[in-house]
């Protein structure tokens, strides 16, 4: 009760001071707004990503590898990496035929197609070439009608599997099952549709169409490199699959014992640790710029103080005068240092994660504002504030009364 | 065992050091005053007078000698200790009355209660009391810029009497004033000292001077002379 007789006199100091000086505590507090607007800003981010990503990379399936030509993570030359020999349909078959590890497996091939129903035309649909297998690998599922069987596949049966947009730009509230498209002008049956993706940054994951590979056009003598995607039952049996694929493939490409893998054995965790250190990159970079900021805010901070306890001289006098303490004037000062600097925290945590909604937007992520971000932001800035104002509300504090009330 | 004079002032210097030189601005004062007197303090510029009144009023402490004050020794205390007996025991008012700008005349009077942790009702009230005493009941909202010289000094009186202290100081507190506001002023500090209050004041002008009982004569930082009233001007009335 004592206590909060004087707490709202506090406050009451310091609003007059941040009124009487409204644009200089602005000014000063910059520094802190754009500190603490940066990891705002990228706090918001990254979550909003997270939120997302670590969905998307767990749907990759922690127990499935991806068999490319190019690993997911290019650290090593980029010009060895083109000259490597494409991932072809012999190398699956090889698989097929030597690999035990793997419960399922599947090739994946690639391409952008245009597609035709009636009189619409759909351009650059996401074509995708597998087996029966690849609703196992891929963990996809059909939302209406079916997958296709194997017998399918062998028997190459002109049937796909349409994505949700591919439904409803051709179809829209039409029943596609059963209805004849055309892909690269070549008839196929619409026996399914994928349930919905959503998007993975800014591609759109529903504009696809899955075939089976056997009807991919000209998959035999393919040139271009495709994906083989294995995957195990139990998770410990990964290990020994890699060891296993690798191998097979050594072996089929006659690699002598000096020479290094010329394909790539992809896993999602892969993505995960290059994601990671990608976040933790900028993380780091933000953090610096943030420190930065804060550190420079805070000697704004100071310096207005400073100038702020000159200025109010004889006001400290006459409240010394009156039998205000050493610490009573202390938490004036200080309360108005935190008060100036908690306005530029307050700024910055709304300037912070309205400016992450641009990015997040434009990659189709929902946000994730957090309390545990607003209130690191409030953190920062009452650190600062309650730190650059120690040295100020101590020199008013030592002011002798009878030199303050004197004071011109 | 009688009771303890309110002040009592035992061989008090002063000396202030200005780089190399030194000012000496009070030589040795013994004074004893008791409670409930009305003293005014005269003397020419630069005789020590305010120097003595910020010590009595604790504002300052001496470079040597021992102060009383209600019997306890206060010359040797440190600065929140000083800062607790200004609170408690001292109402200082100033001759340029030293109120804060920017708010009303009720906040300024209630500023010593603030720093006393009175709650909000209690010290509001108090403080509309002490405004009352000195005529202002129907100016508590005004700033002081929004007042008169005079009603300026009679908020600053009311913060001085507003905690009930031990003695009222005023150093000059009719010196920024006309002759017929310093003489309203006045019949607030005689008004003060008519309901017990022990007053001392600081002053240039002898007709200010004839309000109190005693009047202590300063010279060089020395007490020259005490001349004690027969009559005050309450009195004569
Ligand atoms: N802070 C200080 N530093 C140095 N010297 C001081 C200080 N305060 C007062 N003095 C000196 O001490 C002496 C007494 O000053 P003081 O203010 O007490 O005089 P006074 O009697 O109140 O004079 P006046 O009637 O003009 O107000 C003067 O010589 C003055 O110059
Ligand atoms: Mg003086």
């Amino acid at each position: 009760m004592f206590f909060w007789a004087r707490v709202l006199e506090y406050l009451r100091f310091a609003w007059d001071a941040l009124m009487a000086n409204k644009i200089r505590a602005f000014l000063t507090t910059l520094g802190i707004l754009i500190g603490v607007a940066a990891i705002i800003f990228i706090f918001t981010l990254i979550q909003g990503i997270n939120k997302y990503v670590e969905g998307e990379f767990a749907n990759l399936g922690s127990t499935t590898v991806y068999v490319s030509k190019f690993p997911w993570v290019i650290t090593g030359n980029y010009f060895e990496l083109r000259n490597r020999p494409p991932i072809t349909i012999r190398e699956y078959r090889a698989l097929e035929r030597y690999a035990t590890y793997p419960r399922w497996m599947t090739p994946v091939f690639e391409s952008m197609r245009t597609i035709e129903y009636r009189s619409k035309t759909l351009e650059s649909v996401y074509v995708v070439g597998c087996n029966e297998q690849y609703t196992e690998t891929h963990n996809t599922e059909t939302e209406l009608g079916r997958w296709f069987t194997a017998s399918e596949v062998r028997s190459a049966r002109p049937v796909c599997i349409i994505g949700q947009s591919v439904k409803e730009e051709l179809f829209g509230k039409e029943n596609p099952l059963g209805k004849r498209i055309k892909i690269n002008g070549f008839p196929y049956k619409v026996i399914g549709v994928l349930e919905k993706k959503g998007s993975f940054f800014g591609f759109n994951m529903d504009n696809q169409t899955i075939i089976p590979y056997t009807t991919f056009r000209g998959y035999t003598f393919n040139r271009r490199s495709i994906t083989i995607a294995l995957k195990v039952e139990n998770p410990d049996d990964l290990e020994p699959m890699k060891d296993e694929v690798r191998g097979i493939l050594r072996r089929v490409r006659k690699l002598s014992p000096r020479e290094s893998d010329n394909f790539a054995i992809n896993q999602q965790d892969m993505l995960t640790d290059f994601y990671r250190k990608l976040t933790g990159t900028s993380f780091l970079v933000v953090i610096i710029i943030a420190t930065i900021s804060l550190v420079v805010g805070g000697i704004g901070i100071m310096n207005i103080m400073l100038v702020s306890v000159t200025e109010r001289t004889r006001e400290i006098g006459i409240r010394k005068a009156v039998g205000a303490t050493r610490k009573q004037i202390m938490f004036h000062f200080i309360t108005e240092s935190l008060a100036i600097s908690l306005v530029g925290g307050f700024l910055g945590v709304v300037i912070g994660i309205l400016a992450a909604q641009v990015p997040l937007k434009y990659m189709h992520l929902e946000s994730g504002v957090s309390v545990g971000t607003v209130l690191i932001g409030f953190f920062f800035a009452a650190a600062v504030g309650f730190i650059s104002g120690l040295y100020p509300a101590y020199k008013a504090a030592r002011l002798n009364p009878i030199d303050a009330l004197r004071y011109e | 065992m009688a009771e303890n004079p309110i002040i009592r002032l035992e061989d008090i210097h002063k000396i202030y050091t200005l780089g190399l030189t030194q000012v000496h601005a009070l030589r040795g004062i013994t004074l004893t005053i008791e409670r409930g007197e009305y003293v005014a303090i005269m003397g020419p510029s630069g005789s020590g007078k305010s120097t003595l009144m910020n010590i009595i009023g604790c504002l300052d402490v001496p470079t040597r000698g021992r102060y009383f004050l209600n019997g306890h020794d206060v010359s040797q205390l440190n600065d929140d200790e000083l800062a607790r007996i200004r609170n408690k025991e001292i109402g200082f008012v100033f001759q340029t009355f030293n109120l804060l700008p920017r708010t009303t005349a009720l906040h300024n009077v209630e500023l010593p209660l603030i720093y006393n942790g009175l709650p909000g009702s209690r010290r509001r009230e108090k403080a509309r009391q002490a405004l009352e005493k000195v005529g202002l009941g129907d100016r508590m909202h005004h700033k002081p810029n929004e007042l008169s010289g005079g009603q300026r000094q009679r908020v600053a009186i009311a913060r001085a009497l507003v905690n009930d202290p031990s003695i009222i100081l005023a150093d000059e507190p009719t010196g920024n004033l006309d002759s017929k506001t310093g003489e309203e002023i006045m019949e607030i500090f005689d008004h003060l000292h008519a309901q017990g209050n022990t007053i001392i004041l600081v002053t240039h002008e002898d007709f200010i001077a004839r309000h109190a009982h005693k009047i202590i004569h300063l010279r060089d930082g020395k007490i020259e002379d005490i001349e004690e009233m027969s009559q005050s001007v309450e009195e004569k009335r």
